[in-house]
């Protein structure tokens, strides 16, 4: 909300400055978000009679004017087109300096001398119009400063309200808070119930009490509607951030900007019968006073004539039943329209109105009337005019209800944590304009006025009291609580700590976006669906996640364009998917590498990172959990079919390894060879808490063998054989060396393993370990094929 | 005897010519071993009168020991040029940089948020988690903001439906928490949320920590200490903090919390908005099935991105989520 500072000091004038003012509302809750002087920065400007105008002899647009100071006439040449003998406009005198330090000097214009300037509204940095000169009332004293006549020792204060403070959307309103603050009294203009002078009133039928619960209608006959709104007035209005229409307009939103009660004008022609305030019948069309044509949906409240919506309640009217220059009588509209019933419709029709902001946040349902009649005399002063009987259609039952509400002390200084002393207490509700009804024996029982629909409940009350006591005047004390102790499950890791693993593996941690592009994720998880937004902010974060791969590759990509060949990034977040009715939610692990190994140095600093690099730090991290994962060769759609691992722990999925396929690599236009990891965050946080074992003191015995072996026979299988039959004294199995080679014919390799054995008890003899190790290798022959490599 | 006393002259001489540590062991059993040629002279004494002998046996001693001297310092010696060396053969450029993985880094959001949860852990909070799709009465309705509310308007909500939605607070999960256990509680909640609205100064997803505190006998002192402390330990100063009195449909009374950031032109305080937060409001209570008559309680809320940038003087939101390793790199 903005408001002029002077428009609020008429109602109250504490002495403080500007700046005082503003930090004082906003600590009392109506936080200034800014604020403007309402006009630029000027100084020798008067008011100016234009005196004559005639033709610029070499210049077809411009005039030679001779304009009063009201001591002498000078001549000054004018090219704007609203010039015009008698015209009393701001007039810039040669030593003026008009806003931006634009010096006014004698000149000549196309040879014409010209002393000083006609100023128009943009050219005093009033307003943006620089359509013509801006014209000052016929009554304008001439020779007088304009800054002093319009008074332009002010600012434009711009309040950020708070949903609930629907009764500060008004000078009266700030004005009662300011008056609060500064303990002093406010006072508006004197607001008196006006005669009726003929006995012509609006027909009013209320059809949707529930929505509209008070409605005044007012006749207002043979008005003049070509009489401007006064200079004041429009300045108000402008310095509030509303422009000047035409009277009725104006006058309708004064009284909304001074009281806080939108109303609207009807020309009394256009209504058919009468007003008729219901629900919009599906179908129906309006087209608005901003010119567009809307269809109504039927839990629209609309104001209609016995024929046709003529206007969407609380919103905005329609164009047709609009006030014109032509307008002979008007219907004011003056009512109480239910928030909830309100509440979202603007929206729907893509509107956003001065009236739809205050009635979507509760008016005073007591203001209609104090409102008809104070328009009633704005408007018979600029546009005359001979008022009727206001007409009013009220519904109690569906008015709020007024409201009682107790306030302890107690429970006021415990929230609080401070006793207030009662008076103080006292003053505050009071100023607030909450009536103190009773004293009770340990508080107090307030009427809530209706101009605060916010408060319905003790807390409410114990807030007002807070903010205007001032909550920095409110001790600090600290919670005094037991703590609880809290279970600590050592089994499990905590996050922190396999973020922390990866940091120390050189992995930078990224954060991306859990909506992602439907196209990417088609590419990397085709089977599964991802979870659609109704709204979207864009097509390319339009799904929800259902790998974390989407994002990462989206940002290897953004820093490859950035000249970045090492990349080792990961992230923890939820991935999304629908199974069925519910929606799965699960944490995950995953991560990218592509690039080198390790940073570039001067040994061997420039191999590529490959899939077992990535499975070293993966094994790493298992350790690091204190679980077993299998590694098993398997198929994804994003990965390369060679070169894919399904991780399993305790035969149960846990999440993949790979290297990303080539084709997708290619139609996301990566380079290099990425690996790609993404594992169940749950699956793995939870190891075991260690269990002691006795060092054994005999001697660890080592036996080696190379076998060579159908490379299709997975290194899993042949450390599986051999601890089958290796004795539950084996204590480490390793592969040493893994070859290649013609020599060893297509399709077969060489491994190399060792055995370890070891008894806790005593030392294990030759015979024995021979025994086994022969067992080994017996069993690789038979059940694997293998050949001892000799 | 001449003979000894030439014998030890060839012998030291020797040593002084011995130039590696086999020619020395050699010299040494030349004239020291049990064959050498000073042991010999032993052999001589038996010659000799009993007067005569001890004095004998004491040269052929000296002799001896005149020796072994001059081999253990030549020993000594040569030992010591072989170490050296060795060490001269093995020096390296220690200004060469070393090898080995580079360290990664946490995103600077995540570098905040575990500043934010040890300050609350070390108070007695524990951390809990919520899903990131909510449900609407988990979002909304539960924190008192029914479906007409205006203040829903002001959340640029991303629906899926008209009851699921991408949770827009970490504030539900002060529900969540709740209705999942009894009072008392302290707890954060650290998380994503979104909001449809994107551009300089909004993306779409971002993170806030809720914090909730509900026990038997807590005020508004309360929590102004809470949060003060809180921002004094984050920002690592003693700085101004301010509560400014506003609105959150959840917390009654409600308010802002500003803290003091520089000046103004003017020289007046310049204070900037960190978080909202406020006494649990009844209305919520109820919801959850807590007594609010006996239980009353705090909640607060607060934006890690806007602290982040404070902390490390990050100027567009926007860099957080780009995930640039130039920008990322600077905070490991």
């Amino acid at each position: 909300m903005k408001f002029s500072e002077q428009w609020l000091r008429e109602w109250v004038n504490p002495t403080i400055g500007t700046q005082e003012l503003m930090d004082q509302i906003t600590m009392a809750g109506l936080e200034v978000d800014g604020f403007e002087p309402v006009a630029g920065q000027f100084s020798g400007v008067i008011v100016g009679e234009v005196q004559s105008v005639e033709p610029h002899p070499d210049a077809d647009k411009l005039r030679v004017c001779q304009v009063s100071d009201g001591k002498q006439t000078v001549q000054v040449v004018c090219g704007a087109p609203n010039v015009r003998d008698g015209l009393k406009v701001p007039f810039a005198v040669v030593g003026a300096v008009l806003p931006g330090d634009f010096k006014i000097k004698k000149a000549k214009l196309r040879g014409q001398p010209s002393e000083g300037m006609l100023c128009s509204e943009s050219e005093l940095g009033l307003s943006e119009n620089h359509a013509g000169l801006m014209e000052l009332p016929a009554d304008a004293p001439v020779g007088q400063d304009v800054a002093d006549y319009l008074k332009l020792n002010d600012v434009t204060i711009d309040v950020d309200l708070t949903p609930n403070r629907s009764d500060c959307l008004s000078i009266k309103g700030i004005a009662r808070e300011v008056g609060v603050l500064n303990s002093m009294l406010v006072e508006g203009p004197e607001i008196k119930p006006i005669e009726a002078v003929h006995s012509e009133v609006a027909d009013i039928r209320v059809e949707a009490a529930a929505g509209c619960p008070r409605y005044l209608g007012r006749v207002l006959r043979n008005v003049n509607l070509r009489a401007e709104s006064p200079l004041w007035m429009q300045e108000k209005l402008r310095r509030s951030g509303i422009r000047s229409i035409d009277a009725a307009v104006d006058v309708t939103n004064y009284v909304m900007l001074e009281l806080g009660q939108p109303m609207h004008a009807f020309d009394r022609e256009e209504i058919r019968g009468g007003i008729v305030v219901r629900m919009a019948k599906a179908g129906e069309k309006l087209v608005l006073l901003d010119g567009q044509e809307v269809e109504l949906t039927e839990q629209t409240l609309v104001i209609a004539d016995h024929e046709k919506p003529v206007a969407i309640a609380g919103v905005m009217g329609g164009e047709h039943s609009g006030v014109s220059e032509k307008t002979n009588d008007l219907i004011l509209e003056s009512a109480y329209f239910d928030p909830i019933t309100l509440a979202g419709k603007a929206r729907y029709y893509g509107l956003h109105t001065d009236a739809s902001h205050r009635f979507e946040r509760g008016v005073d349902y007591n203001l209609a009337r104090e409102a008809m009649e104070r328009a009633t005399q704005l408007l018979m002063d600029i546009v005359g005019g001979e008022p009727g009987e206001i007409i009013e259609v009220v519904s109690d039952q569906h008015l709020p209800e007024d409201r009682v509400v107790d306030l302890r002390s107690d429970r006021l200084y415990d929230v609080l944590g401070l006793e207030i002393d009662r008076t103080t207490v006292e003053e505050i509700l009071s100023r607030l304009g909450l009536h103190i009804d009773k004293l009770l024996k340990a508080g107090w029982r307030i009427s809530v006025p209706s101009f605060r629909p916010d408060i319905s409940i003790e807390e409410d009350l114990i807030e007002e009291v807070g903010r205007i006591f001032g909550y920095n005047n409110l001790p600090v004390t600290e919670p005094t609580g037991a703590l609880g102790l809290r279970q600590q499950d050592e089994a499990t890791r905590p996050v922190s700590a396999i973020r922390k693993f990866f940091v120390d593996n050189g992995y930078q941690e990224a954060i991306t976006y859990s909506f992602v592009d439907p196209k990417v994720q088609k590419l990397i998880d085709p089977d599964r669906e991802g979870i659609a937004l109704a709204n979207p902010i864009s097509s390319d974060l339009s799904v929800m996640r259902t790998s974390l791969w989407s994002g990462l590759l989206k940002t290897v990509a953004h820093n490859q364009n950035r000249q970045q060949g090492r990349i080792r990034l990961f992230e923890t977040g939820l991935r999304f998917e629908q199974e069925g009715e519910r929606i799965d939610q699960q944490q995950m692990l995953a991560g990218v590498v592509v690039g080198s190994q390790y940073p570039e140095n001067w040994v061997n600093g420039r191999r590529t990172a490959d899939f077992f690099d990535v499975k070293g730090d993966l094994e790493s991290l298992f350790r690091l959990l204190g679980i077993e994962i299998q590694f098993v060769g398997s198929q994804h759609p994003a990965l390369h079919p060679g070169q894919t691992a399904e991780l399993l722990r305790d035969g149960e999925h846990v999440g993949w390894l790979g290297t990303l396929h080539p084709q997708v690599q290619k139609n996301l236009e990566l380079n290099g060879t990425i690996l790609m990891f993404e594992l169940f965050l749950d699956s793995i946080v939870t190891g075991y808490v260690p269990n002691f074992k006795e060092i054994s003191k005999f001697p660890e015995v080592r036996r080696d063998l190379a076998i060579i072996i159908g490379s299709d026979v997975a290194f899993a299988d042949v450390e599986r054989v051999a601890r089958k039959h290796a004795g539950e004294r084996l204590t480490a199995l390793r592969a040493f060396d893994v070859y290649e080679g013609e020599s060893l014919g297509e399709g077969n390799r060489s491994l190399a393993l060792s055995l370890f054995w070891q008894h806790p008890e005593r030392t294990l003899t030759e015979d024995e370990v021979h025994s086994l190790f022969n067992g080994v290798i017996d069993a690789l022959k038979e059940e694997l094929g293998a050949t001892l490599r000799s | 005897m001449e003979n000894l006393e030439q014998l030890v002259q060839d012998g030291l001489a020797a040593v002084e010519k011995a130039d590696s540590l086999q020619a020395l062991d050699q010299i040494r059993v030349e004239y020291l071993g049990k064959k050498g040629v000073i042991t010999q002279q032993a052999k001589t004494l038996g010659k000799l009168s009993a007067e005569e002998r001890p004095a004998a046996g004491q040269k052929i001693n000296e002799a001896k020991g005149q020796v072994e001297q001059a081999i253990n310092a030549r020993r000594a010696d040569l030992e010591r040029a072989a170490i050296e060396q060795k060490l001269a053969s093995e020096s390296i450029d220690v200004t060469l940089p070393g090898r080995g993985q580079d360290l990664g880094g946490l995103h600077p959001v995540t570098r905040t948020l575990e500043r934010i949860e040890q300050f609350f852990a070390r108070a007695g909070y524990t951390v809990e988690q919520g899903p990131e799709i909510e449900d609407d009465y988990h979002n909304f309705e539960a924190l008192n903001i029914p479906g007409h509310h205006p203040a829903r308007a002001m959340h640029d909500t991303f629906y899926f439906n008209p009851g699921t939605l991408l949770r827009t607070h970490t504030s539900p999960v002060q529900i969540r928490t709740m209705e999942a256990g009894k009072p008392p509680f302290r707890m954060i909640c650290p998380g994503r949320v979104y909001r449809c609205d994107s551009d300089m100064t909004h993306t779409p997803m971002f993170h806030q920590v809720e914090g909730l505190l509900v026990e038997k006998d807590v005020s508004f002192a309360d929590l102004k200490s809470t949060v003060e402390e809180f921002l004094r330990v984050f920002f690592e100063r003693d700085l101004k903090v301010r509560f400014r009195p506003s609105y959150f449909p959840f917390t009654e009374p409600s308010a802002e919390v500003d803290i003091e950031w520089g000046r103004e032109a003017d020289g007046s305080i310049k204070w900037l908005e960190v978080m909202g937060c406020g006494m649990v409001h009844p209305k919520v209570f109820e919801y959850c099935g807590i007594d609010a008559e006996e239980y009353r309680g705090f909640a607060f809320g607060l934006g890690v991105e806007r602290l982040a940038m404070l902390r490390y003087g990050v100027n567009d939101l926007r860099m957080f989520f780009e995930n640039d390793l130039r920008f990322l790199r600077q905070f490991r």
